[in-house]
This record gives structure tokens, sequence and C-alpha cells, in this order.
């Protein structure tokens, strides 16, 4: 569970990092998409980042079968339960709910895996006449233009409040998480531990929020 | 603190032996001091059922002053009654007010099966013990205590987690029915001594085997734990556990 999700916690730097990109389109000087659609575009052609894409999947595959195993283990070892739970008083509801809020990030992923992975992938970039959606660069090389997909995608108003849902889910599931995985690798030094518990709860709050502001940006027309 | 006395509603589990089929019974007991631990409150109610010619509330008791870890009762909801770093035994009633209902239930765990009413079956923490929690050497003549030297803090942290009186409380409150803050504070007390060393690595994958064995659920670092425990060990010692058990394993011993 640890290393699984380390690894994909340092999956989501590399993502935030990239997505940011798109805040380069607001305002007058809007690039119009252009750095990140060239990020996208770079990312998608190395041969190393298709690697890890392969790792990636692997490891989100694995993390999702560990944990519903762990989660069905544990569920075995009580069967009669308390008349008065314990609740809240001594652990945070999101630390006893990993499950719950891994299989809502599951189901975002797989809405989202089918709003970009699968049309960059294999279906291709199309608008909603069916064109496709390109851009020149300045070289004249045509690429996918992933940035006006996501313009469109993040009309609807529906797919905007879900994957908020799914970025509040990851971020409570990282504020247990990512603790929780350095304990199980054995970090017992207070001072190590005070500094992994703060960068902790800081990237468990603002990755996921900066995720969150990219389909609302869109929405609300902030970049374009 | 001012003195006084209660009326209170009990809601107990009664199970008459490990394959009955228990069930909550309700009491009442008057003239309770804020003076009385909780089980004399719970001798008083014993005293007036015996009178009746009824079957007594069966609970685990031992030393009734924190140090023997018998006591196990989940007293409203949380194991060991409301009092932070307090065993039963030593929770007054000054708890309580006047007219409160209390709900009673024994340890639940399947690896800790109901003897009787509020007594569970606690021997998987025995034999977890059994599995590696000593140090092996020859008694020969007795040695000079100051002839290993051992840093202050190291002695620390080994005393503070030799404190575990085994209670079990830990895993009453773990939604996993885990062991690991009892496990984590038997091996780390060990491991963390000169004695302790030479065995550290058969220790701790003899014991964590012995757990798993025993059918105590995987931990996931809810802290529900730490939160119960009345000798307040804390969760370093499994994330100390989690690191000697990971080294053991490399090591392959
Ligand atoms: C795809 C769906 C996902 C599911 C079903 C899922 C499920 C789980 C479960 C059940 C646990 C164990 C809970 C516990 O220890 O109490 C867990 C732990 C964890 N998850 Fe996820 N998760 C998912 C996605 C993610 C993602 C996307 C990340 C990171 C970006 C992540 C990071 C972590 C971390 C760091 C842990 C802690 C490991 C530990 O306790 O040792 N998970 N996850
Ligand atoms: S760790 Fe604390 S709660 Fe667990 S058995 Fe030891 S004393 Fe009891
Ligand atoms: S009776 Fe010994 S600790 Fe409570």
């Amino acid at each position: 569970m640890a290393l699984t999700g380390i690894f994909l916690i340092l999956f989501l730097v590399v993502h935030v990092g990239l997505n940011a990109c798109i805040w380069n389109a607001t305002g007058e000087n809007s690039d119009h998409g252009l750095m990140f659609n060239t990020a996208a575009n770079f990312m998608g052609s190395m041969v190393v980042i298709r690697i890890l894409e392969i790792g990636l999947f692997v490891f989100i595959f694995l993390h999702v079968i560990q944990g519903i195993m762990l989660v069905m283990y544990n569920k075995q070892k009580r069967n009669i339960g308390y008349s008065v739970p314990y609740g809240n008083r001594g652990s945070k509801w999101y630390s006893r709910s990993m499950g719950l809020l891994g299989t809502l990030i599951l189901l975002f992923l797989i809405l989202h895996w089918i709003n970009f992975w699968v049309p960059s992938r294999f279906t291709g970039v199309n608008g909603v006449d069916g064109q496709p959606l390109e851009m020149e660069l300045a070289d004249g090389e045509k690429i996918h233009n992933l940035f006006a997909l996501m313009q469109i995608t993040f009309q609807n108003l529906w797919v905007v409040i879900i994957y908020v849902l799914g970025c509040i889910s990851l971020a409570y599931h990282l504020l247990h998480g990512f603790n929780s995985a350095f304990r199980t690798l054995g970090v017992h030094n207070p001072k190590y531990m005070k500094l992994i518990q703060s960068i902790g709860y800081g990237f468990s709050i603002i990755v996921p929020f900066v995720f969150a502001m990219m389909p609302i940006s869109f929405y609300l027309g902030w970049v374009s | 603190m001012e003195h006084y006395t209660m009326n209170l509603k009990l809601k107990i589990w009664r199970q008459a032996n490990r394959d009955a089929k228990g069930a909550f019974r309700n009491y009442e007991v008057s003239g309770i001091s804020s003076e009385m631990s909780f089980l004399e409150m719970i001798d008083v109610l014993n005293e007036k059922l015996i009178e009746n010619g009824d079957d007594p509330v069966a609970f685990d008791h031992d030393c009734r002053e924190g140090i023997c870890g018998m006591c196990s009762m989940y007293i409203n909801g949380r194991p060991h009654g409301p009092w932070e770093g307090t065993t039963t035994c030593q929770l007054h009633m000054r708890a309580f007010h006047d007219g409160d209902t209390i709900v009673i239930e024994p340890w639940r765990a399947n690896s800790f099966p109901v003897i009787k009413d509020l007594v569970v079956d606690r021997s998987a923490f025995d034999r977890i013990i059994q599995a590696g929690g000593y140090i092996s050497v020859n008694t020969g003549n007795a040695v000079d205590g100051n002839a290993i030297p051992i840093p202050k803090d190291k002695a620390d942290a080994s005393f503070a987690a030799a404190a575990c009186i085994g209670c079990g409380a830990c895993v009453a409150a773990c939604k996993n029915s885990s062991a690991m803050l009892f496990l984590s504070a038997k091996v780390t007390h060990l491991a963390l001594l000169p004695q302790g060393i030479p065995e550290h690595d058969s220790r701790v994958k003899d014991m964590v085997e012995r757990m798993d064995k025993e059918g105590f659920g995987a931990c996931s670092n809810t802290t529900a734990c730490e939160s119960v425990c009345p000798k307040e060990i804390k969760m370093t010692n499994i994330a100390y556990l989690n690191k000697e058990y990971l080294l053991a394993t490399l090591n392959n011993k």
C-alpha cells in the first residue's frame, strides 16, 4: 500500500505541474493552450514516459487490489460489532474510510480516462463536430489540442461537479495516506515525522485544490 | 471535589458462555457514591443480583490499581470508559452523573472470544509474547546493573513501551481489530536495549507471524488505539515495529 501509494503521489506531482500550464492561457496574453499542449505532446512522445505510463497502470491496479483485499481482510475480524461505536473520538473519519474514498477516486478516474486518456491514445482528439482538434506549432507540426478538448469537456456542469468531488475524495485520501505510508515504511524519528506530517497536510490540500481549479477555470471561462 | 450520590441505569451485555447467544440486559443501581471506582459500582450491582438469586455479571479484574490489565470493559463506546490514560478499575464514578445510562460491552474481536458476560479470552496475547517477547539469557550470577551502558533516551523510550499491560483496549478500539499497538510495545521495549538486540530480527518476525495466525486485523494507522491506551503507548512504536520488521525481512533472518 505504502509503496504503491507513494508512487502515485509522485505521479500526482508531475501531473499537477504539467496541467498547471493551462493557466498560461489567461487574460490578454493567452497562449490558447500552446504551452500546455506542447508539454502534453512532449510527455506523450517520450518512450520513457510511455513505459512509466504502463508502470502507473500496474501500480494503480496493485494499489486497488491490495486496498480491496485489506478492507475485506479487516472486515472479517469482528463478527459482532459494538452497540455504541467509538466513532470520531479517537480517529478521523477519513482514516477509517480509505476504502470508500479510494473507490470514489477510482470511479472518478474511470470518467477521467474516458474524457481524456482514451481519446488521446486511441479514438482521437475530436471536437463536437467530429473534426480532429489540432494545434499547429511554429515549425508546422500538428499536435493534439487537448486544451480545446478540456474546454469542451468542462462546459458540462455535471462533469465539473464530478471532478471537484473526485478532488475532494483525493484530498481526504491523501490526508490519511501520505502520513500513513511513511509510518508503514518505519519512519519513527520524531523530527522527521513532524516534517513529513507538515508536508503531507500541505500536499494533500494544495495538490487536489489546484486540480479542482482546472475544470472550474474552464467552466467559468478564466482560461480560453 | 464535591461528593455526591447517583442513581444509574445500566445496559450490560450478558452471555452465558462462549457459544451462547448474548444480549443486553437493563439494570438499575441507586445510591452510588461519586468516590467509588467503576468496578465497585458493578460490585454493588452484583451483590443485589446475588441477593435476588440472579446470576452476577462476570467481569475480569485482579489488581484494581491499573497495572494488571484485566479489567477490560467497553463503556459508553470507549474501551476503559471516558477518562484518558485510565484503566476501568481506576475510573471513578465521578465521571458520571445522576440519571446517566451506562452501556457496558465486552471487547469485540474474533481473536478475543467472550468467555462469559464481559470476560473475554485474551490468551492470544500470551501466545504472541511466547513467540518472541523475551530475551534468552543463561542466568548465572547477578550481573552489575551498570555493566552495560544504555543511553538515557533509549532507556526512557524502552521503559515507556514496557508500560503496556496487555489489556487489549487497542484491539477493542481498532476498526480492524489490529493488535499492532500491543505488539509494537512488546517488540520495541526489547529492541531498544542492548540485551534485546541479538534476537531482534527473529523476534519481530516470529511475533508478527503469531499475531497474524491469531487472527488480528492489519493495521491501517487510524490512531484509535493510541487514544484509548491506558498506558499511553504511542503510535511511534508502530513505526519502529515496521522498521524492525522491514529490516528483518531484508536481512532474511
Ligand atoms: C484508484 C483508486 C484507489 C483506491 C481504491 C485506493 C484505496 C486505498 C486503500 C484501501 C488504502 C489503505 C487504507 C488504509 O491504510 O487505511 C489506501 C492507502 C493509500 N492510498 Fe489509495 N486508493 C486509490 C487511489 C489512490 C491514489 C490515486 C493515491 C495517490 C495519489 C493513493 C494513495 C494512497 C496512500 C499514500 C495510501 C497509504 C498507504 C499506507 O497506509 O501505508 N491512493 N488506498
Ligand atoms: S498497548 Fe495500551 S491498550 Fe494495547 S494492550 Fe498495551 S496497555 Fe493495553
Ligand atoms: S484490575 Fe488490574 S488494571 Fe484494572
